[in-house]
């Protein structure tokens, strides 16, 4: 699948779309977004920049191991839910900054989770693609 | 008192580290834990003597009322000094027995891990919390047990022992769940005061048969009891520890400590005495035959607890002394004598009894440690067996129903006892050993000095056993009572027929010992193995194996389609009586009032539904599913769910790359179905859809109570700080459950790419 157009287009498209997802994903809390779609869309984004230059290439520019992605995600997630704990809260509860933070809006766990699922999101559909496209 | 109870698991994490860094100072560093415990429980026996119960809970599941509670009163204390006493000395004796061994870290942790499961399950002030920890000891003495991992014998025996205990840990679990029902609380002190409720109660059978039946499988009564053997493929300190003093003892702990609510009537009396009579014959009968000299002291284990549970099946205040004296006594004697066997195969490199003799010479200590408790064992005034037996026969004799029976069957339990004693205590040590080339070698004091310990504190209680008697026996025999009994130990009670009774069986068994040789060469006894109830586990086994290999190729036979037809069959067959049920079917259909972009949609769903369905080709197929998901993205949009259609366009994406990149691997597609299959296809394909169709018109024909949705929309700003109430759902309110679906997509990842990986290997 050597196309120019293809290639020339997603060197352009690939920081378009991450930031995309990005803005997706921050903004998911108060309009349409979230962590789920956000990860879907960066991970198109890198499929899209494997279709075109490779798999090999999508690895060099993604730069960190997809199943790394997904463990952090994991992780992140955990951590989420267990810093309520530490403050004597139940599992998972929401803990919110008192002074809102620009485009976010109020700061909180919930975020860190919603980072979480991006993270697993997009870890996950890029290991079974590339693993795929690998074989 | 929790952070007593539960010190031991800290430390069953820190220990293998422990031996890793420090190897020489670790067996003393993991000792120093029951050590420490054994004080810390042993400065309790003055304030437990006069009768206070110290308790501590923590609220664990309120919501079912139950708590993680421990109280320590008699009965506890005796069980966990027993526990903890014995387990500084397997520890000390494991870290010389087992030195060189390549898991010996492993082993420190679990046998620390296994000795505060047991403190916790005697400690426990609660049903759940006793039947958690009881548990965890199964856990625990499976890993221990197969300690060997390597060798089949060791996993074998190890499995065995844990199917027999969990089943019967099964059956105890619905035991406890109906006696809570029963008694209306789950916590034990609570359901002592009520015991003449749950003997009253229509549940009481029910309830008695299930705890006894975990009861017999952990203490290896009969027919259960052939586990306890096979047990002794694990290593000697093991099996002193589990064996001797501890854990096999949890079911008789189980029943003394549920006497008082369950015991006393007449099904108690004739389930347990009968249950404990005939494994106390049967234990002692088999002892005889073997030749091992660890099999030999597992089989009077077995015959030991039996007479522990006829005892508890008696359920006089005369049988429960007896049975905390006997408890404590065999605790003493069996860990010595397990220990020494240890030494014996250490130094001498058998455990094969035709084989030992005069090992007396080599080993004195060992011969000293192993011969006193012997006489512990048989019965010999003044060690402190000989009270056990007197008060044995007391028991035994005044019980409330068939007392001659009872009397004349203990007789012969405690004579083929005496037997044992012989053979285990002096054959192998003043004996004439018959193998001219057995190598024996000296042991080391860390391999004789544990074995002693015990021996000879039989021999010190013996001489003052009114200490003992006042301030732990006591205590632990009001609890299984339920009263105040005055518990007076003393070697001489002048002649009486129980003293003329013991002398018989003194005489009985050494004589049955000096006969033994003779007569099992008589016998054209096998091995035993091939018949008995080990013989119906192991044909148990084989069919549940052959149940679940047949089950699993009809339900599991890899073809996708297959898996597909049967969810999605099962799932219109369910919807289909639940409708046909229910009775309601849609009065009328919708009006069909969209405008024309809406009908452009269903047009764009349709037609990518009717290609995929009958395209031959795959990569239309999978081009008609595509479409079929953007026209469903299309009808989101169009209904005001922007964030849907976004995830089901990515998705959809998504996943048409993923197919196209498989399909690519795949053969040339040909049309493969039969006709007949395909009609099939189509029946289950219509069906499914139908009924949907229906479901759906059904659910749009009903108002639905709007609580949940109203609920989201009002608390969604004020409580998860977000606008939009789809997202506050899935990362606020139902959070926990996003957290496992990210982690099922995490493991469903991981499972592809191990998947791509071994077939990569596999090829490269």
């Amino acid at each position: 699948m050597q196309s120019l157009f293809l290639a020339t287009a997603v060197r352009l498209l690939l920081p378009l779309l991450l930031l995309f997802s990005l803005f997706l994903l921050l903004r998911g809390h108060n309009e349409p977004g979230g962590g789920f779609v956000g990860g879907l869309v960066a991970a198109a984004a890198f499929v899209l920049h494997s279709l075109s230059h490779g798999v090999a290439g999508a690895r060099r520019v993604l730069r960190v191991e997809p199943r790394h992605l997904v463990a952090v995600g994991l992780l992140t997630a955990l951590v989420s839910g267990l810093l309520p704990l530490a403050m004597g809260l139940p599992f998972l509860s929401g803990i919110w900054s008192i002074l809102p933070v620009p485009v976010i809006g109020h700061g909180g766990t919930p975020i860190l989770f919603d980072i979480g699922v991006y993270l697993v999101v997009a870890g996950m559909a890029l290991m079974i693609v590339f693993s795929l496209m690998e074989e | 008192m929790i952070i007593a109870a539960l010190s031991g698991f800290g430390a069953a994490l820190a220990a293998p580290l422990l031996h890793r860094w420090l190897p020489r100072w670790a067996g003393w560093l993991c000792a120093l834990v029951p050590l420490s415990l054994f004080s810390f429980f042993g400065a309790q026996v003055g304030a437990v003597a006069s009768g206070r119960t110290i308790r501590a809970a923590y609220e664990w599941i309120p919501s079912l009322g139950v708590d993680l509670s421990f109280s320590l009163d008699g009965l506890s204390l005796l069980f966990v000094l027993i526990i903890s006493g014995i387990g500084v000395l397997v520890v000390v004796y494991a870290s010389s027995y087992l030195r060189g061994h390549h898991h010996l870290g492993r082993f420190y942790g679990l046998i620390l891990a296994f000795m505060a499961a047991m403190i916790s399950t005697v400690l426990a002030g609660d049903l759940i919390t006793l039947f958690v920890f009881w548990e965890l000891t199964g856990l625990c003495s499976y890993l221990l047990i197969g300690f060997d991992h390597g060798r089949m014998a060791a996993r074998k025996a190890a499995l065995q022992a844990l199917l027999v205990t969990g089943a019967g840990g099964l059956a105890l679990l619905a035991g406890f769940i109906l006696l809570g029902q029963a008694a209306g609380s789950t916590d034990l002190a609570e359901i002592f005061q009520r015991g003449e409720l749950v003997r009253g109660h229509a549940l009481y059978l029910p309830i008695l048969f299930l705890v006894l039946a975990g009861a017999f499988t952990k203490s290896a009564q009969f027919p259960f009891h052939f586990w306890l053997p096979g047990a002794m493929e694990a290593p000697t300190p093991v099996s002193a520890y589990l064996h001797s003093a501890t854990m096999v003892k949890l079911g008789i702990y189980l029943l003394a400590r549920l006497s008082p609510v369950l015991g006393g009537t007449d099904a108690w009396f004739w389930s347990v005495t009968l249950a404990g009579g005939v494994t106390m014959v049967a234990g002692g009968a088999l002892a005889l035959l073997r030749s091992d000299l660890k099999q030999i002291l597992a089989y009077s284990t077995v015959s030991a607890l039996g007479i522990l549970t006829l005892l508890l099946g008696l359920h006089t205040p005369a049988a429960a002394t007896a049975a905390m004296v006997f408890l404590l006594v065999h605790a003493l004697y069996k860990s010595a004598l397990f220990l020494a066997a240890g030494a014996v195969d250490h130094g001498a490199g058998t455990r094969d009894l035709g084989r030992l003799g005069g090992l007396a010479r080599v080993m004195p200590w060992v011969a000293a440690g192993s011969g006193l408790a012997a006489l512990s064992m048989a019965g010999v005034p003044p060690l402190v067996g000989f009270i056990a037996k007197e008060l044995l026969y007391e028991a035994k004799l005044q019980a409330p129903l068939a007392a001659g029976f009872v009397t004349v069957a203990g007789f012969i339990g405690n004579a083929l006892t005496v037997a044992v004693a012989v053979l285990v205590g002096y054959l192998p040590f003043f004996g004439r050993g018959t193998d001219p080339d057995l190598h024996h070698h000296r042991v080391e004091p860390l391999l004789w000095f544990p074995p002693l310990v015990p021996a000879l504190l039989g021999f010190v209680i013996g001489i003052f056993p009114g200490l003992a008697g006042r301030w732990l026996l006591e205590p632990a025999v009001a609890m299984v009572r339920g009263a105040s009994v005055p518990v007076e130990l003393a070697l001489w009670h002048g002649v009486t027929p129980v003293l003329l009774l013991g002398a018989a069986t003194v005489a009985t068994g050494v004589g049955i010992a000096l006969v033994r040789e003779t007569v099992l060469r008589r016998l054209p006894l096998g091995d035993g193995a091939g018949w008995g109830p080990e013989r119906g586990y192991g044909l148990l086994l084989k069919g549940m194996l052959a149940l679940a290999e047949r089950q699993t190729r009809m339900l599991q036979n890899g073809r996708l389609r297959y898996y597909l037809m049967t969810v999605v069959g099962t799932a219109a067959f369910l919807m289909a009586v639940a409708i046909f049920r229910s009775g309601e079917f849609p009065r009328q259909l919708p009006r069909p009032d969209g405008g024309l972009h809406e009908w452009f949609a269903a047009g764009v769903i349709m037609a990518g539904a009717l290609t995929a369905a009958t395209t031959t080709s795959r990569l239309a197929a999978v081009a008609g599913l595509g479409a079929v998901g953007y026209g469903v993205a299309l009808v989101y949009i169009l209904f005001g769910a922007p964030d849907l259609a976004m995830t089901q366009f990515c998705i959809e994406t998504l996943s048409i790359v993923l197919f196209v990149l498989v399909l690519y691997r795949l053969p040339r597609f040909s049309l493969l179905s039969r006709p007949a299959g395909r009609v099939r296809d189509i029946l289950v394909a219509c069906s499914i859809g139908g009924f949907m169709t229906v479901l759906v018109l059904l659910a749009v024909s009903q108002t639905l109570v709007p609580h949940i949705s109203s609920y989201f929309l009002a608390h969604s700003l004020p409580a998860g700080h977000g606008r939009n109430v789809v997202n506050v759902i899935l990362v606020d309110f139902r959070a926990l459950d996003t957290l496992g679906e990210i982690t099922v997509l995490a493991v469903a990842a991981l499972g592809v790419y191990g998947l791509m990986k071994a077939r990569n290997r596999e090829e490269g």
